[in-house]
Formats: C-alpha cells, structure tokens, sequence
C-alpha cells in the first residue's frame, strides 16, 4: 500500500491542490492497488486507461491553473449498476451481458463533470438484491477484514459490496454505491467505512439501473465523514431527466462539518432493541449515545411504533416494483438473448438464464404481490404501511434532529453463511430498511470493533434533505469513535 | 330504437366503443423523440422509448393539455389528480414490458357526445372516462422469412383512449359516433382522425339481448381502423351472436378480432387467455395535481365546437337540422360555407350551393376542400350574380360547372360566352310581341283562362334569348299584354 492510497479524500484533495502530487501519480498509485486487489474480486471492470486519461486531463487543468473543484483529479470506483458511455455495465447480472450504454448516468456525469477520475466498475450484488454480495454473476467479493484466528473469507455486504470492498482495502479514495433498502449502510458498516445515503430525490436516478424506483438512491462510499460530504457535493443536483429529482440548492456539505452539536436532540427509537441483538451491538450503540451527549447532545428516547412492518413491507414495495422494472430485459433489444422457437420461450430461455435464483425470486414475489387477488391484501398494504412509516418518522423529527441506531445486527459474516435461509439474509437490513421505506437520508460510521474483531457501525438518520445535520453529527460520532482499525487485506500490502 | 328480428324474436344490439386517438404533438408522451407519421423505421426513437436501463419517463405537457381540452370538448368532468401507472405484460412491441396508461385515476370522467343521425335527429352518447396511454411499437413480420422485425417510432406516442358508455343500439349509430368523436377532436386539433394512418383506432364491445332484458355477455373486437370496418364488425358480430343465441349456445366473453376481407370476426383469446396486468402507480412518475386556474383558461380558449356551430347555423342562418349538420361536420366545410357568406349573403342560398352543386362536384373530383377549384370567394360572386339578376339560378349552374373546370371567376365566365341575363324591358317586350303575333291560338288558350299556356310562353322567349331572358319579367310582361 503506497502512502497515496492511505489518504483520504480530503487528504488527497489538498496534496493535488497543492501541488504536492499529480493527479497521474495519485492515480497510478490507485490503478495498481486495483490490480493489487484481484483477490477480493470487487471489480467486475477495470479501467486504467481511462482513468489515466481523466488523470492526465486533470493534470493539464491544474497546470492550466485550472481545476473543476473539489473532486477534481480523485480516482473514485463506480458500481456496476451506473451506466457509464462505452464501458460495459452488468449491474452484476449475466442478462446484461456484454452491454455498453451508449450513454453516461446522471451521478457519473456530475462526478466526471467535477473532474473525478473512473477507475473502474465494482462487482455488486445482481440487480442489488442481495446483503452479501453473493448473488452476483460474476462472483462473490471477499471482505478485506477478517475474523481475528479465523482465516475464512467473509462477505463485505451487500449490494454494493465491490464499492465498500475497494474503499476499505484501500484500491479508491471513494466509491458510488446505491441504497434501497440498505445496500449502502450495511456494507460500509460490514467494510469499517463511511457510507451513506442521501434523501430520495437527491441524487438523480437517471442512467441508475433500477431495481427499486420508489427506493433508489445513489450515495458515497468512503473512509471518512468528510470525505462522504465532498463526494456527495459531486454527485447530488436537480436533473430534468428524473421526475422524482428534488429542484433544490446542492449545499457545501463539507462547510456542515462544524464538529459542534450542541443541543441537537437525538433520538434513540425503542423499537430498534430488537430481540436477539448482540450485547457489542447493543453496548456500542449505547457507546455511541454517549459519545453524542458528551459532545453537548441531547438523547430522546423517541417511538417509531410501525418499525417492525418495515421489513415485510419493504420485502413487498421492492420486488413489486422489480419484478415490473426487470420487464425490459427480455432479449430483444440489448444484452443477453438465448434463441429459441417462438417469442414466449426465447423471453423464457433468456430470462431463466440470464437471472440469477435471488432475482427470479423477487420478481416471483413481486409478481404475485401485485396479482389480482392479492393486490390489496399486500401491494396495498404494504404501501399503507409505507405511509405510517414515513408518519413515525415524521412525528419523532418533530421532537428530535437525527436518530442513531445500530447499523446491522451484526458484524461481516463468512461467506456460504445464511446462504439457505432467504429471511435470515433479509434481517440484516432490519434497521435501514424503515428510512428507505421514508425517503430519509442516512449514514453509517464505522464505530467499533466486535469481539471477534470486525468493524460495527452505528447508523445516524436525519431529516428530509437535511443531510447537514446528519454529516455534522456524523462527524462527531466518527471523531469520538476514533476507529482507525485496518482490514487485514490491503491492497499491495502482504496479509 | 333499432332491432334485428331474429328467427325467435327480436334482438338489441348494446355497443360501446373505445377509441384510441393519438394526440397531435411533436413529442412522445415520455420521452422527446418526433412522432411523424412514415417516417424511416426506428429513426423516431429514444433512449426512453427502446427502454435501455435506467431510462426514466418524463411527462410532456402537451399531452395533459390536449386531454383537457378534449375532456372539455367532450363535456366531460377533468380529474385535477392524475396517476400514471403500469400496465405490465410481455409482447415484442412493448420495451419496457409494461405500458404507461392511467387507471384508477384517469385524467377525464364522464362525459357526453350527441349524434347527429342520417334523419336530422339526435342521440346522446355517454363517455364513461378519457385517459392517457403509451402508444405501442410496430411489429413488421413481411421483411423475413422466419423473423419479425419490431420498428419503435410508434413506441411511446401518446394516445388518449376514449372510452364510451354501451349507449349505441346499430352500427348506424356507433358509426355517428365515430364521425362525431372525429369531428370534436379535429376541431380541438388534439388529434387529426385519419383513421389511415392508424391515428384513431376502435375496440368494439358488443353484446345483444332482448329487448328491455339485463345486458348480455359481451366480446370486444380490437383495433378496427375505419369506421366502415367498425361497421362492418359489429354486423357481422351481431349476427355470429344471434345465430349462436338462436342455436341454443352461449356468447363467450372474450377478444376478438376483425377480417375485413372475409367480413367476420375471430376468436383472439379468451377470457381465461386474458392478461393479468398488475397495475401499480408508476413509481419514476410522481402523482399530478392539476391548477383549476390552468383548466379554466384552457376552457376559456376552447373553440368554438360542432354542437354549437350547428346551433348557431340554425338560429343565427336558418338552416335546417340537416344542413347545419353536414356543414358543421367538418371544420374546414364550415369554415368554407362561413367564407361563402362572409356577413353579407344569404345563407340559406350559400348552403343550398355548398350541398348542392359545390359537394356534387367535389365527391365527383375526389379533391380535398382546401384543392376545390372553386373557392368560396369565387363561389360567393357567382352567388352575387344570381341576386343581383345578373344570371338566372339555372344558368349559374352551368356557371358554376364551367368554374370549376377553367378556375375562371364567374363574371369572366358570363363574359366570355355572353349568358347576361336579358332585363331590358324594351328589348324583352319586342321578343314577347313577336311570339304573341305569331301564336294566336295560343294567346286565345290563355284568354280562354288556361294558365298552363303561360309556361309554354315563357319557353319561347328563353328559347329566343337562348336562356338569357330573365325569368321574372318575361313573366310580369307577359302577363300584362295577355294576362
């Protein structure tokens, strides 16, 4: 591991602006940490000669005197659920395969617009369904971290496992990732990294391939709280494109890390201390709590009464909305097509093949959930659901700022663990599913190490679109938190 | 009412027809591609439309004004909350697997149209909702011997599907309806009508029953695309009912199609075929809310329609029910006879001239209004010279038909081959003097109190003037030297 893959972005940002180190340099050091972390299998796609091509140009700007801001000149990985112009895009499934859009996602375009640099596409989780990164096409990614004694791999999270892989084991500064129900939360908790995701509406989901519409949202993942708040200055914006995109300001997130949260009211909801939590998990939120009064906090124990619909709930709004979006591959126009008779069983051969078992699942489920007959028993009662949901929330940001809440219900577990049991994988998203259900941003900070020594991370969720407050508490909790623990795995370093 | 008598009585025929109109726009509903029609096979296409991933649909207004302005036209209630959902089903002509269309929330309730029928009369139908839809792809299955070829242009055009209630009793009457449906769209410019060009399309619901019975078990005959057709089918599938009926069978609900060369419909799929849609709000389309404010000023900008044309041509010009009609049928007919008349001629000549001798000519022509070689300019001065006595009625027919060969104005025509009216007294009593010297039997028949003579009369001086005497006087002078 060179010293320039140790910084963080911010650290990055100021050698750059300084004149300190080259945008090439930075982005060499980063190419061969992506090869150097083959092993973890969390690209699907390579791209050193573009992001040597974006580094060079980078260069050129700054030697210019000019530069695009904050971003410009960072090497950052990309899910493979971004469309990205020319360069393949599979969002984990085999369905896509061989397709290069010939056009760039919104997300993307704003990152490469404030002269980020695309080091390649990370491997994720099919159509990211999926807690693990198990369900991906092109194979499992192995967490960076490992059990202390114990050498079996384990699963960074999921979906956008190659995203949090990459930023932990030190091959990018930052990654995107999308979130539906927890796909970016959990892995960065999993990874011992930032991750988060902002409000619904406030990055475009524009050239995002959709899984969830109603729930997708594209956020960062990172090392560090700052680091989350530039990435997310580059990657949020209004775009005509996207119906569901908010019109409002893009505010200097970085500017929000005032590290003084006196007198914010933060809410801690009852019904998260669910049954057959960890005592860590369940000491480190209490840790987390502290922390936050410590820093001149108030905590609010506060009711969020509908919590434990969420999961059913969201596992019925998700696949609904799935199964409908996942129509379009059909063989017909673009990616995957097996050849057959008739119409009916080329869409039959294509789908069954270029589908992997967890994605026919869900459309399955979200098929038969908006069937006649079982429409109102549960599409629409999952959707009222959503409505209380969102009324909870609504009610307890009346009385507190920001909620912290655990991440996950556990820490990285190994892989071909909970491998049989659907429902068992389910749980994993049982605290962050309830804000997607809402639309509300969130953020997991990597806040301790469990017995086995694996990072945990607590979750901080705020207010629609104020991501300020929640990156500013974020800040609080990660500087008390002090986790400065590293994966066994880095890359270019022996493990 | 109408009813076919069948071998064991009577049968009512109950039809209700679904329309699909495509909305006269630039754009598509969703997406910005160009909707003009012939054009080269997927030259028309977005990324939207061919559903590549992480496309999203972006509503055109457009769209949503034209369907309250048609709404409107229709006397149709405007819901101010309109939804977008997915109507989900896998057919090659469908990218994204699912079709955007409204459902629980369709952007017009009810409403109503009248038919003008063939006898003058008229007949209310209802409209039981009016809403927005995604056009489908084209599937061309002649360019390869074993493959289908799919061509997006049409993938995305935006459609309103007009829905009326089971309000007609006769193809006659579902036939009125379309003409009328037509008319109001055109008029509105919300869609051309050329049925074609597949710019209105028909569903055809039809069941039969006795007379005064509950509605019967109905089929639904799809996308029929001229009116003779939708005719023509609900003929034929009226009598495949009632034979089926009449033989002791039952009428299975289910979707048919129509061969118009063979004039009968055929079974599509049924009703345990038919698709299960799954409809749910689409979620990349955020629930619309329409400003009462922005409806009242499309209201205000409405033109004015065939209905109240018609009215206002019965009042305001004393037609009759028939000729308003048929003059309001068309906007551009009316707009023509309205141009005859121009403020200053009677109306009454204008329109007997306009159903007359203008349409004889046109329909013998096949040339569209805009192409007529008598325009209505033209066609009022040849009008003028009849009132003004220049020529008679029945010499500006011939006038008229020499217009409409040369081009040539009307006066230049009465000109060039001298069909002045004669209405020079002194000139006309010389001729009539002459005729009374040579026919005294004649003059002693009339005298004698036959009447009838006086015709034979006048004859002979149009016969001398070779047509151009003017009708009236001779009359009056005749009827003073011998009357």
């Amino acid at each position: 591991m060179s010293d320039l893959t140790k910084a963080t972005m911010a650290e990055a940002r100021d050698l750059l602006q300084g004149g300190k180190v080259s945008a090439r340099e930075l982005t060499e050091a980063h190419v061969a940490a992506v090869e150097a972390a083959r092993p973890l299998n969390a690209f699907i796609t390579e791209t050193p000669e573009i992001a040597l091509k974006m580094a060079d140009a980078s260069d050129a700007r700054r030697a210019r005197g000019e530069t695009k801001g904050a971003l410009d000149g960072l090497p950052l990985a990309i899910k493979d659920l971004f469309c990205t112009e020319g360069v393949l895009t599979t969002a984990g499934s085999h369905i896509l395969a061989g397709f290069k859009p010939p056009y760039e996602s919104t997300v993307t375009r704003n990152l490469w617009e404030a002269g980020a640099v695309m080091l390649g596409k990370t491997n994720m989780d099919e159509f990211a369904m999926g807690s693990s990164n198990m369900t991906s096409h092109y194979g499992k990614v192995e967490n960076p971290w490992r059990r202390q004694g114990d050498n079996r791999a384990l699963v960074p999270g999921g979906s956008s496992g190659g995203s949090a892989a990459a930023v932990a084991a030190r091959c990018a500064l930052g990654a995107t990732g999308t979130d539906t129900g927890g796909s970016i939360r959990q892995p960065a908790a999993f990874s011992g990294i930032v991750g988060m995701k902002p409000t619904y509406g406030r990055c475009s989901r524009w050239g995002i391939v959709a899984f969830a519409s109603s729930l997708d949202q594209a956020g960062p993942l990172t090392r560090k709280v700052r680091d989350a708040a530039i990435m997310l200055g580059g990657m949020a914006g209004h775009d005509a494109k996207d119906s569901t995109s908010v019109d409002r300001p893009v505010p200097d997130y970085e500017a929000a890390l005032t590290g003084d949260i006196r007198g914010l009211k933060v809410g801690v909801p009852k019904e998260y201390r669910i049954d057959g939590m960890p005592a860590e998990i369940d000491g480190l939120w209490q840790q987390g709590i502290d922390w936050l009064t410590a820093a001149g906090a108030e905590a609010v124990e506060v009711s969020l009464p509908h919590t434990k619909y969420a999961l059913p709930a969201y596992y019925i709004v998700a696949p609904a909305e799935a199964s409908s979006n996942l129509a379009r591959y059909d063989g017909v126009r673009y990616g995957l097509r097996v050849p057959a008779d008739s119409l009916d069983e080329m869409y039959e051969a294509t789908r069954g093949e270029g589908f992997g078992a967890e994605v026919k699942r869900r459309v399955l489920i979200g098929t038969y959930v908006l069937s006649a007959g079982y429409y109102d028993a549960y599409y629409n009662k999952a959707r009222r659901v959503r409505s209380l949901i969102a009324r909870d929330f609504a009610e307890a940001y009346e009385k507190v700022d920001v909620l912290l809440t655990p991440t996950a219900p556990s820490a990285a577990f190994a892989i071909g663990e909970k491998m049989d049991d659907p429902i068992a994988m389910y749980l994993n998203d049982v605290f962050t599913v309830p804000a997607s259900l809402a639309g509300l941003p969130g953020i997991s900070v990597p806040a301790g190490m469990s017995a086995e020594g694996l990072p945990l991370g607590l979750q901080l969720l705020g207010r629609a679109f104020d991501e300020e407050t929640l990156l500013r508490a974020a800040g609080v909790l990660e500087e008390a938190a002090g986790f400065t623990a590293l994966p066994q795995f880095l890359a270019g370093e022996p493990s | 009412m109408t009813v076919i008598e069948g071998e064991s009585g009577p049968w009512e025929l109950v039809i209700g027809l679904e329309v699909h109109a495509q909305v006269i726009s630039e754009t598509k509903l969703f997406s910005g591609a160009a909707t003009a029609f012939g054009a080269a096979p997927n030259s028309q296409v977005s990324l939207v439309d061919a559903a590549m991933p992480g496309m999203l649909p972006v509503l055109n207004e457009v769209a949503v004004e034209q369907a309250v302005k048609t709404g409107l036209g229709l006397n149709a209630e405007i819901n101010l909350t309109l939804v977008f959902e997915r109507k989900n089903y896998f057919y090659a002509d469908l990218p994204q697997g699912y079709q955007i269309s409204q459902y629980l929330h369709p952007i017009v309730g009810a409403g109503k149209v009248t038919l003008d029928l063939e006898d003058g009369t008229t007949r209310e139908v209802g409209i039981e909702r009016l809403h927005l839809e995604q056009d489908a792809a084209k599937l061309l299955h002649d360019q390869h011997p074993t493959q289908s070829y799919v061509d997006l242009n049409r993938a995305g055009v935006i459609l309103m599907e007009i829905v009326s209630k089971p309000d007609m009793r006769s193809a006659e009457e579902a036939g009125a309806y379309l003409r009328k449906l037509r008319s109001i769209l055109r008029y509105l410019g919300s869609c051309d009508g050329n049925m074609d060009q597949g710019s209105m399309r028909a569903d055809v619901n039809l069941s039969i029953r006795r007379p005064g019975d509950p509605l019967g078990t109905r089929t639904e005959t799809k996308n029929v695309n001229s009116i003779r057709f939708v005719q023509q089918a609900i003929e034929a599938e009226a009598r495949r009912q009632i034979e089926l009926l009449e033989e002791g069978g039952t009428v299975v609900q289910e979707t048919r199609l129509f061969d118009p060369n063979r004039g009968e419909t055929r079974s599509m799929r049924s009703k345990e075929e038919a698709h299960d849609y799954r409809y749910f709000p689409d979620p990349d389309l955020l629930p619309l809310k329409l400003d009462p404010a922005w409806v009242a000023e499309i209201e205000a900008g409405l033109p004015e329609l065939p209905d109240a044309k018609k009215a206002r041509f019965m009042s305001d010009h004393g037609l009759s029910a028939y000729d308003a009609g048929v003059l309001v049928a068309e906007l551009e007919t009316a707009n023509f006879y309205e141009a005859v008349v121009a403020g200053k001629r009677d109306p009454k000549q204008a329109a007997n001239w306009m159903t007359g001798s203008f349409f004889g000519a046109l329909n013998r022509s096949s040339l569209p209004l805009a192409e007529a070689p008598v325009q209505a300019a033209a066609l009022g001065e040849l009008i003028d010279l009849v009132s003004d006595g220049t020529i008679s009625g029945r010499t500006a027919r011939d006038v008229f038909e020499a217009m409409w060969e040369s081009g040539k104005s009307a006066a230049a025509i009465v000109e060039e081959k001298g069909l002045k009216q004669i209405s020079d007294s002194g000139a006309l009593e010389a001729v009539v003097d002459a005729i009374i010297a040579a026919n005294p039997e004649q003059v002693a028949q009339l005298q004698g109190g036959n009447q009838k003579v006086i015709g034979w009369f006048v004859g002979q001086v149009m016969k001398e003037t070779k047509g151009q005497a003017n009708p009236g006087m001779v009359n009056k002078i005749l009827k003073e030297k011998i009357g």
